[in-house]
């Protein structure tokens, strides 16, 4: 039976359970009044039946190709043993590949291929390979199923008129909570790890020094040994000071118009402004950031070139101007929309007492409103720095790749996200320094993103003590 | 039980009301029915601080309050008690315009602060605020230290010439609210730090420090434990020797400890104002016996 049949089937066994305990528990009720609802006796079996043979089946799954394959190797004569690893694998695949078609074959026309090109050992492999599978599949039905009607006979059984299993179902229900928080947690870490051990390899071939404080960046790499070609230079510092440019023009284009924007739509738009301007601010964020990426390359940054010729000053045609001033746009609902909320979550009596002080409205919202609304803004302004740092698409398009180390903001600079696309585009081995160099990137972009949000958690705890 | 509904009609020069209740508590719905004609009692004084003459509110389409006339004197505490929605902090609103801030509340009759009329358009509701102050029911401190807390009005509106002038001004008025002992060594501590009576008081403290002529409060204790309540009211009665007061206040113990005179709102009309003693010892109409006896409301 495959996965999703014998998911179906568990699920009717649940469903059998939950029946099954409740008309025990109505019994039970009929003579002393029960601990806890019938329902709750159903639940309690029903979840029984359902989680450790589900538990059982996902281990099953993950873990049979791992064992099977062991098995048909060890089954094989002895001359098929002795392979190097490649070669191990080589084989691994061939027979795997073999049985599939076999497979299929069968399930199509029912009659099993006739297979004379085939490599006897291969053949042979590929056979026992379907032969392990199947008895698996049965067996892994078995045990699915007898784990389920075990467990509803266990919890049946323990069902009596003073059982609390409301408490037993909430603590389940508990526990499966946790376990989602640990998943979305966990996958974190594993990516974190991932990232690391990668990046660690990277810095085998680079010492970590050349990375962080060099200031040439030119990953280009002999391909082959006989290759003439650059022994490329992995100074990060360009990307990371062109990231910071760009950002920070997004920033100083983001910030400003979105608190002022928010400000007016939170204290001063009537609702029926508010209504139609709020969601269409906030379609700004729903743009795809390559149609951001178009703007920017064929629209801004012309105009820019066109603006600083006319002033006497060259531009280069892929500006960290364009790139950032766009970038600003986009970011806007970050910080206006948060904003907004916070900046109407200020209760209404600290705005009464305000103005019964006798403090104008403008007055109100700079000595009141803002300092009480402030943990919020910086949270909205972080979440936008943090966006502006990550984003991809419109420096790829509007920046261009040249690493130079500058703070004209008519120069091109590159940003760390663009370096990685390029990196990792392209048919490069996956171990040389070139490809690995984009791991190291990607920890340094995350170790830059994590401060960011510490930094915003620190600034505001410390403001929400003060202020709440 | 049938109630005469002619005998309820009063007339306003009082003491002529004779009413024949026989009702009992449980007949609450009868009481909500009763025609309230109008107010009795000593709605009207001379030289008064504010005249109020046939002041009607409105939120939206609905009426809460029906033709009110009331003075309030010069260093006068007046209480306003009644159930609640009977419109007392509506009323208290309507003072100093507490009511522009909200969108559908229309404001009719007038409103005159030492002959001056509060809704004239040349005034500056801003200016009147700094006139009238008030204290609200939830003490709201702002997001500041205390000492900003008290110097925030005298900043606004530029009351102090220099550094030792504000000093100055915030620690008098701590004082005068009766707090200056107790946060003398943490002037520069957020406000919301301190205890709910603590905070209240901080309130006061900021209202008083622009000089106010009027301050207006709205339940200024009911979120306050009895200690804190009676500091309060305490102050109240301190207060009344410079400042003309209007409170609010649900507790009628409250209204006859700090008042000299009591109003009684129902259902958005004024049913009887007079002194607080004669209110509270020989009620003239008999919606507001009931009340004060705690038959309903």
């Amino acid at each position: 039976m495959n996965v999703t049949s014998l998911l179906l089937v568990l699920v009717s066994i649940a469903l059998l359970g939950y029946f099954g305990g409740y008309r025990k528990a109505r019994a039970l009720s009929s003579s002393a009044k029960t601990h806890s609802r019938p329902q709750y006796h159903g639940y309690l079996v029903a979840l029984w039946a359902l989680l450790p043979a589900l538990a059982v089946l996902m281990a099953w799954t993950m873990s049979q190709e791992a064992i099977i394959t062991r098995l048909v190797m060890s089954e094989l004569p002895a001359t098929a043993q002795h392979q190097s690893a490649a070669e191990r694998s080589l084989f691994i695949n061939q027979f795997k590949n073999l049985a599939q078609a076999k497979k299929s074959a069968v399930d199509e026309s029912g009659v099993s291929l006739p297979n004379e090109e085939d490599d006897p050992l291969t053949n042979q492999a590929a056979n026992r390979y379907l032969h392990w599978q199947e008895r698996s599949q049965v067996a892994r039905t078995l045990a699915v199923i007898t784990l389920a009607a075990l467990a509803i006979w266990l919890t049946l059984r323990r069902l009596r008129a003073s059982f609390q299993a409301r408490n037993r179902v909430e603590k389940i229900i508990q526990f499966i909570m946790m376990l989602s928080a640990s998943i979305a947690i966990l996958t974190t870490v594993g990516i974190v790890f991932s990232v690391l051990f990668e990046a660690l390899q990277f810095f085998r071939h680079v010492p970590i020094t050349e990375f962080l404080f060099g200031t040439h960046w030119n990953p280009q790499t002999a391909i082959r040994a006989d290759q003439v070609g650059g022994s490329g230079s992995f100074g990060a510092i360009p990307l990371f000071t062109g990231t910071l440019l760009i950002s920070l023009i997004a920033l100083s284009v983001a910030v400003p118009l979105g608190l002022f924007s928010a400000i007016y739509l939170a204290e001063y738009a009537s609702p029926r402004v508010r209504a139609i301007a709020k969601p269409v601010m906030e379609m700004l964020a729903g743009i795809p950031t390559v149609v951001y990426g178009f703007f920017a390359a064929l629209t801004v940054a012309p105009l820019i070139r066109q603006t600083a010729e006319s002033l006497g000053l060259s531009a280069s045609s892929e500006s960290t101007l364009a790139a950032g001033l766009v970038m600003g746009i986009m970011i806007i609902p970050f910080v206006s929309s948060l904003s907004d909320d916070v900046i109407s979550a200020v209760p209404q009596i600290l705005r009464d007492g305000s103005y019964a002080m006798g403090a104008t409205k403008s007055e109100t919202i700079k000595q009141v409103i803002i300092p009480a609304a402030l943990p919020g803004i910086v949270g909205g302004v972080l979440l936008a720095a943090s966006r502006a740092i990550g984003e991809t698409m419109i420096v790829v398009m509007a920046a261009g790749l040249a690493a130079n180390l500058t703070a004209n903001p008519l120069d091109s600079v590159t940003t760390v996200t663009t370096q990685i696309v390029t990196l990792l585009t392209g048919d490069q081995e996956f171990d040389s320094p070139k490809t690995l160099a984009a791991f190291a990137l990607g920890l340094g972009l995350f170790v830059v993103t994590l401060g960011l949000n510490i930094i915003s958690l620190y600034v505001v705890r410390k403001y929400r003590e003060q202020y709440e | 039980m049938t109630l005469d509904k002619t005998a309820l009609v009063v007339d306003n020069n009082n003491n002529s009301t004779e009413v024949n209740l026989t009702g009992s508590a449980s007949d609450t719905a009868d009481m909500l029915d009763m025609t309230i004609g109008e107010t009795v009692g000593k709605a009207l004084l001379e030289d008064a601080k504010l005249n109020v003459r046939h002041a009607n509110v409105f939120y939206g389409d609905k009426q809460a309050i029906h033709d009110i006339s009331l003075d309030i004197g010069k260093n006068e505490v007046l209480a306003m008690i009644g159930p609640s929605g009977c419109g007392k902090s509506t009323f208290l609103r309507c003072l100093n315009r507490m009511n522009d801030t909200i969108p559908i509340c229309r404001v009719e009759g007038s409103f005159l602060l030492d002959g001056e009329d509060i809704y004239d358009r040349r005034q500056d509701p801003v200016l009147l605020r700094s006139r009238v102050g008030m204290v609200f029911q939830k003490p709201n401190p702002f997001p500041k230290s205390i000492y900003d807390n008290v110097a925030y009005g005298v900043r606004l509106h530029g009351l102090a010439k220099n550094r030792a002038e504000l000093d100055e001004i915030v620690e008098k008025s701590l004082r005068r609210a009766g707090l200056f002992n107790e946060v003398k060594d943490d002037l520069h501590k957020p406000g919301t730090g301190l205890s709910g009576g603590q905070q209240q008081r901080l309130c006061i403290a900021r209202t008083i420090a622009i000089d106010p002529e009027v301050i207006l409060m709205d339940e200024p204790t009911s979120a306050l434990d009895p200690i804190a309540t009676a500091l309060i009211e305490e102050l109240i009665t301190e207060l009344s020797e410079k400042y003309t007061i209007a409170i609010v206040t649900h507790s009628m113990q409250q209204a006859a400890r700090v008042s000299n005179r009591t109003a009684y709102f129902h259902m958005g009309k004024l049913v009887e104002v007079n002194d607080t003693d004669s209110v509270f010892t020989t009620p003239q109409h008999p919606l507001t016996e009931n009340y004060i006896t705690g038959r309903f409301g």
